[in-house]
């Protein structure tokens, strides 16, 4: 099939419910609306109201429901609205989602995806457009994973689903229609924990996920660098062997993302790099992301959000050295 | 127009008095003597396991304990009315519910000696492990109730919250939840007049805990919770009728020990409080009901006491001989293990550490 972001969304839930009743989808106006970015579209009909819930505003509710459900015994789909609506069940992801196969000695688990839009680059209002990755990454017991293509958004759907854990599943709003791809119609995984080498090359290594691995892409193609370029794909837990291999072959390391600069994923990343690799570099690693701040109104965005140029510049600053 | 659109009404329950008079109007046809003598052994095994648990804290042999003492009607008849199909869900100071439930005495003792090895209630009891965050575990007891509902287990589940706890977001969006999808959730409020420093009259402005639930469409009552046999009572109920949707019991009794161990509340507290409801005790009614039947006497106390305590003794000899083993901490994060957890694994366990500590 060749569908867009939503639609590889979309038929890797239609295939998870086909495959288990026990997962149910649950959040705000996923039912009839099919959610506000319309990934759930059609699944109220097919598997019905108790199957396809719709619930009362409560993100503490919604997940909180969501972790009692796999408690007793099925594997939710709760959905959050937005990235930025979810800290109101920040507590129940930290101090439940995440502890509870541990604290329970793997006597009770809560398998569960969390399905949230999250980025800017769309000119939402306040609040629609963080990048959260690293506030979920920091939690030991939860998986962290940020598809950038369908094909990868259905595999890791699926993966995440056949999972005895709870998974904070990502979903970039400006990829979500920016382009088709081709992608099988039956099942398949996509290995979590696992990055991938979108682009192969010599002389730089550059970490990135999510939204920022077009602008990469881009900017690496219009430069004609000779790149590697790693779409994490899952932030945690992390693929330090595939950052690491190709940091020892090219000597160089860039991170890309697009969550603020201070204290974000890319401090993690280059911290394993100097940890492991210091030797091999050629030059300090550096890192690309949006300046240390709340994202801005949707006015300002466009100057907020790395793009292109800034990608480009800082290739020329880290192959100069 | 000016017209009345709601009336909302709150009924409060008593059976048995605190002389142990029974309002035999009330009293439920289901209960047997024998049941009553049971009520009397459970609250009795739970003031004495909360005793034991109180003492090895004091002796520096466990960590911080939450008493029940006072409380021993609200979490033993309440547990007592359950079914073996229905869950519970508690926080952090259910261990007289814990108890009638079936949780492994020693499992009890590795919990408060500080290992999660103590909170793998999932192996042979229908509950999960105490919740420390207040109020945090309402909307799993949702999120289970709905699983009951879906996978028609036709089991109920009953959870617990302290007066403290409904002042939460999350104990209203759990009511509200459940009121909305109908499931077959009993809350309980156990209601002891304290949340650490904060009387109840501070904690909210409402007349009763109970009326709360009117907001969310919710039957409720308020009951008194020293009174095993209205608690037992109004908790049979509410778990018969779940199937129509979910109740909350206002159950109103009295923390007469202190918040934890780690508390001392004759900071804030006037002795002359705790010394009035000491007449309301839930255990002392029971037996002057049970002697004034002739269904109890010493002899039988006696022997009860020391099965009890042999019981409680055995216990705490198996979780004291309880070895920590480290490496469960890093091999049940989760389902696997990453690699580079691992190797966080391996550098401790080459690093001598845990060697040194666990001598």
């Amino acid at each position: 099939m060749n569908v867009n972001m939503v639609g590889a969304l979309n038929n890797a839930l239609d295939i998870v419910m086909q495959e288990n009743e026990e997962i149910v989808l649950l959040g705000e106006d996923i039912g009839k609306d099919g959610g506000v970015f319309r990934v759930t579209d059609g699944l109220l009909a097919k598997y019905g109201e108790n199957r396809v819930v719709d619930t009362p505003l409560s993100e503490a509710g919604i997940i909180g429901t969501a972790i009692g459900m796999a408690l007793g015994g099925m594997h939710p789909f709760p959905e959050v609205q937005f990235a930025g609506f979810m800290y109101l069940a920040f507590d129940q992801l930290v101090n439940h989602a995440a502890r509870y196969r541990s604290r329970s000695r793997a006597t009770r688990t809560v398998p569960m995806v969390v399905r949230t839009p999250v980025s800017g680059g769309v000119r939402t209002l306040e609040h629609h457009s963080d990048s959260p990755e690293e506030y979920y990454s920091h939690v030991g017991g939860l998986i962290v994973v940020e598809p950038s293509t369908p094909y990868d958004a259905k595999g890791l759907m699926i993966k995440a689903a056949h999972l005895d854990d709870p998974v904070v599943f990502l979903e970039p709003t400006k990829l979500y229609r920016l382009f088709k791809q081709d992608i099988p119609d039956e099942a398949y995984e996509v290995e979590i924990g696992k990055a991938s080498a979108v682009r192969q090359g010599d002389d730089m290594t550059i970490v990135t996920w999510g939204t920022m691995v077009p602008v990469v892409k881009n900017a690496v193609e219009k430069k004609g660098t000779n790149a590697e370029i790693i779409d994490l794909r899952t932030i945690n837990p992390i693929d330090e062997t595939t950052i690491l291999n190709s940091v020892r072959k090219t000597g160089r390391a860039m991170i890309v993302h697009e969550a603020q600069l201070s204290f974000g994923a890319g401090a993690e990343i280059a911290a394993r790099i100097a940890e492991k690799a210091i030797f091999q570099l050629q030059a300090p690693v550096m890192r690309v992301a949006s300046a240390s701040l709340p994202y801005p109104f949707p006015g300002y965005e466009q100057f907020y959000i790395p793009n292109e140029a800034k990608v480009s510049e800082a290739i020329d600053k880290i192959m100069s050295v | 127009m000016l017209k009345r659109v709601y009336d909302g009404t709150v009924d409060y329950l008593q059976i048995m008095d605190e002389f142990g008079s029974i309002d035999v109007s009330l009293f439920p046809k289901d209960v047997t003597d024998q049941q009553i003598v049971d009520m009397y052994k459970w609250m009795s095994f739970a003031r004495q396991l909360d005793a034991k648990a109180l003492s090895l804290q004091r002796q520096g042999r466990a960590v911080t304990y939450a008493p029940i003492l006072g409380q021993e009607a609200t979490q033993v008849g309440s547990a007592l009315a359950m079914g073996p199909k229905d869950f519970f869900v508690p926080n952090f100071r259910q261990h007289g519910v814990f108890l009638v439930r079936g949780l492994s005495l020693e499992a009890f003792f590795i919990y408060w000696k500080g290992f999660e090895e103590g909170s793998t209630v999932g192996k042979g009891v229908n509950a999960v492990s105490y919740i420390v965050p207040v109020a945090t575990q309402l909307p799993h007891a949702v999120g289970i109730a709905y699983a009951q509902k879906y996978r028609k287990t036709g089991g109920a589940v009953v959870t617990y919250v302290g007066d403290g706890g409904t002042s939460e977001g999350n104990f209203y969006e759990s009511m509200n939840f459940a009121g909305v999808f109908k499931v077959p959730c009993v809350f309980i409020i156990e209601n002891n007049g304290w949340a650490i420093s904060m009387p109840r009259a501070k904690q909210s402005a409402t007349q009763t805990l109970a009326q709360k639930a009117i907001a969310a469409g919710i039957p409720t009552m308020q009951v008194d919770g020293n009174d095993v046999i209205a608690v037992y009572k109004a908790t049979k109920d509410a778990i018969a009728k779940s199937g129509n949707g979910p109740s909350v019991i206002e159950c109103l009794t009295y923390r007469m020990s202190m918040h934890t161990t780690a508390d001392d509340p004759t900071k804030y507290r006037d002795d002359s409080e705790v010394d009035a409801w000491k007449p309301k005790d839930p255990i002392a009614r029971v037996a002057a009901y049970l002697s004034k039947k002739g269904l109890w006497d010493k002899g039988k106390e006696q022997k009860m006491q020391d099965d009890n305590l042999k019981k409680i003794d055995d216990a705490v000899e198996k979780a004291e001989a309880f070895k920590p083993d480290p490496r469960s901490m890093f091999k049940n994060l989760y389902s696997f293990i990453p690699e580079t957890l691992q190797e966080e694994l391996d550098a401790a366990e080459q690093a001598n550490f845990w060697q040194q500590k666990s001598d």
